[in-house]
């Protein structure tokens, strides 16, 4: 099928292109100019640029079909211009052998909406004990192995695993979190879980883990992204490593480049994540470092949680945001208070991440795969349960009017979301 | 962030969840009310007519017999029905959520509820979902807030020194899992008391605890220097020996309270425990019973400012 996307401004973060355009697609692909349309999108007035590239988020197939499903969150996705997504492991049972990986990826093929990557377990049931059969899984689909927010323990384990990995070209995708530190905690150990009495998580349990994490990637020379940085200090170090020339790179989680400790207010429940909101200061540090790209990408950490999940204390509640949808008018928020160029914001959630991920996609060029995303950046809107999609309405931005509006989405050149 | 929990569109109490944000006027009125309460519990007939008719539920998710014994009695003395409910041992055992055992308890037209968690914050989720003639009376949540527990040594304290303007207050011990600690320390900056302290080592201190405006001291000795009010936490068993204490015996040699170190403070200085005591852990036996001891009086104005916070949320 051949699309035209007509007088849009074009934006392809990887050369800095922002200009008005059009932009052709014929099978599959981002083609040059010219023919019969078979379709054509009216962009005049809105952003046309590569679809968003998610480097987290929970689909919870297989095992929490409850909180939700493939389609569900493939709808989400699309809806919030969202053409390719990583997902982590922590599924139930964890996908951490090849029959898993093969049937998540081939339900996602069957609805044909954004690409789905998977990310393999690095342990076996994500126990950070045995490793898991990564040729096996790399061959199912497995682009990159991962804990999720599993923590690891044994210190030895996590150098043999980093070993093997770094053996066959693996890429290994780790949060940090000293797990003994942390232990209990359900906050940022600051002023704020001091006055609201919640066991706090300390700064250090991941600048710690950051360090050993480092040290092995000197050792081993495995392609190592660290994920979910939360910390200024953890910045600063991932810093001085690229400056090194370690095999590294990381990513921050959206909420964490909006939200602080002080956004808890009374015990919201929605603001329970996975590292926690910390202290301004901090979140100033990730704001700015994903504008310098010491931090590679955003991501949306997509985690849908049922109500029964947050309508209970504080410290009881299960963690997590619900971010396919809001990623894009979250980085449009950054972008506008950090006044940054527009492609500039959009390399973050496209090029960038496509580069983290071995992905083709993230760029608008001939050739390219079509993932495509035209949205009204102004546009504004409400979050409420009702404008989001996504089975999980858990978001600490519920209420919020938010600005930047997907308008169609188009994958492998098919025209899958119109609005 | 949202208008403080606590209070109704008028700014008054509607549920009384944390010391924190309250009004200066707000606590002077809850000191107020208790007075005249406080004499009712000396008469020989102890009761008055104010909650007739009213339902008060205690919500204990978590084991107290002091606490939920002195609501009772505050309940009882203003005339209401009383039904306790050890849900530590019922209905959360059985599955049943936070939330729908409160809509339950709702069904059966309750007025107050008394509450107990041990999960900070689990008062606020239930104020956010009883209906509008509905109270919530936090009675300890975590390590949050306790609020009659420190209304009631506030009470005590004035009761005692007759103003906060001059006074210096140490609080002592493990103020890092202490939510009469927290309490307190928000009643005596709200009332103008000009040097809270806090003593521990930093094992029992919780990060940041300067910003809610304390002076910390790890030295006991140097921290009891010329105060007037001195406050005794309790340690709980499980903290005596592991990664934060070595030994209940060492704790009591650095910060058990003898009178060889109450020497140091003011000589009229009052010594105050919300109870219970560990005799021999955190407090010398000659010190509690001793003459500046004002533990047991403390518990009878606690029912006074239990009966008066109950009187002024009902009336809201």
């Amino acid at each position: 099928m051949r699309i035209l996307i007509r007088g849009g401004r074009v934006i392809d973060p990887a050369s800095g292109r922002d200009a008005p355009g059009d932009v052709w697609v014929a099978d599959g692909r981002i083609a040059p100019p010219g023919g019969t349309p078979e379709r054509t999108v009216e962009a005049k007035g809105l952003v046309v640029a590569p679809g968003l590239i998610d480097l987290s988020a929970r689909l919870r197939e297989p095992g929490y079909e409850y909180k939700a499903t493939l389609e569900s969150e493939m709808d989400a996705a699309i809806a919030g211009g969202v053409t390719s997504l990583a997902c982590p492991p922590d599924t139930d049972p964890p996908l951490d052998e090849p029959g898993l990986v093969d049937m998540l990826r081939r339900r996602a093929k069957a609805l044909a909406l954004a690409r789905v990557y998977p990310i393999g377990a690095l342990t076996v049931k994500l126990q950070g004990a045995r490793l898991t059969e990564m040729s096996e899984l790399a061959a199912a689909g497995c682009v990159a192995f991962s804990q999720a927010n599993a923590p690891f323990t044994d210190t030895q384990v996590l150098w043999r695993a980093l070993q093997y990995a770094a053996t066959f070209g693996y890429r290994v995708w780790l949060r940090v979190e000293d797990p003994w530190l942390a232990k209990g905690g359900v906050a940022h150990d600051g002023e704020v879980a001091t006055r609201l009495g919640l066991p706090g998580i300390p700064p250090f349990a991941e600048t710690i883990a950051l360090g050993t994490l480092l040290e092995l990637v000197r050792a081993t020379g495995t392609r190592v992204h660290v994920c979910r940085l939360s910390t200024a200090a953890a910045v600063a170090m991932m810093r001085a490593a690229k400056k090194e020339g370690l095999p590294v790179s990381c990513d921050v989680g959206i909420h964490h480049v909006h939200l602080s400790d002080m956004d808890l207010g009374f015990y919201d429940s929605h603001c329970r994540l996975d590292p926690p909101l910390r202290s301004q200061r901090d979140r100033e540090a990730l704001a700015a470092a994903l504008a310098d790209g010491t931090i590679d990408c955003a991501v949306s950490d997509h985690t849908p949680v049922d109500e029964d999940g947050k309508h209970v204390p504080f410290a009881e509640a299960e963690s997590g945001a619900t971010g396919l949808e809001l990623l894009l008018p979250l980085t449009l928020k950054w972008a506008r208070e950090r006044k940054l160029a527009l492609a500039t914001a959009l390399a973050r959630v496209t090029s960038d991440a496509a580069r983290v991920l071995g992905s083709p996609s993230g760029r608008i060029e001939p050739g390219a795969p079509a993932d495509i995303v035209v949205f009204d950046p102004e546009a504004p809107f409400r979050v409420t349960p009702e404008t989001l999609r996504s089975q999980g309405k858990n978001s600490p931005f519920m209420g919020y009017e938010l600005a930047g509006r997907v308008r169609a989405t188009v994958v492998a050149g098919k025209l899958v979301y119109e609005c | 962030m949202q208008r403080n929990p606590q209070l109704n569109a008028n700014g008054e109490l509607q549920h009384l969840l944390s010391i924190e944000g309250l009004p200066r006027d707000t606590l002077l009125q809850i000191l107020d009310t208790a007075e005249p309460f406080a004499d009712v519990t000396e008469r020989e007939v102890k009761k008055v007519p104010l909650l007739r008719g009213k339902s008060v539920f205690n919500l204990f998710f978590e084991p107290s017999t002091r606490t939920r014994t002195t609501f009772e009695i505050a309940a009882k003395r203003l005339s209401a029905d009383v039904i306790n409910l050890n849900i530590a041992l019922s209905s959360q055992t059985k599955g049943e959520s936070l939330l729908d055992t409160v809509a339950n308890l709702s069904a059966m037209q309750a007025d107050i509820f008394v509450v107990r968690h041990a999960s900070s914050g689990a008062p606020y989720l239930i104020a956010r979902h009883v209906k509008p003639h509905e109270h919530v009376i936090n009675a300890g949540d975590g390590r949050h807030a306790h609020p009659t527990q420190g209304l009631l040594d506030l009470y005590t304290i004035r009761h005692y020194k007759k103003d906060f303007s001059r006074l210096t207050v140490a609080i002592v011990g493990d103020v890092l899992h202490s939510r009469v600690a927290r309490s307190l320390i928000h009643g005596l900056t709200t009332l103008g008391a000009p040097e809270v302290r806090v003593i521990g080592p930093q094992t029992l201190l919780p990060a940041g605890v300067e910003a809610l405006g304390v002076r910390v001291f790890h030295d006991m000795r140097a921290g009891l220097k010329d105060c007037d009010v001195v406050v005794m936490l309790r340690l709980q068993n499980e903290r005596m020996s592991g990664a934060l204490l070595p030994s209940a015996q060492e704790y009591f040699m650095n910060y058990g309270l003898t009178a060889e170190k109450l020497a140091l403070a003011r000589r009229d200085a009052i010594v105050m425990h919300p109870g219970p005591m560990n005799r021999g852990v955190e407090i010398d036996s000659s010190v509690a019973d001793g003459p500046h001891s004002v533990i047991l009086p403390q518990v009878t104005f606690g029912i006074a400012v239990r009966m008066a916070v109950m009187s002024i949320v009902a009336g809201n």
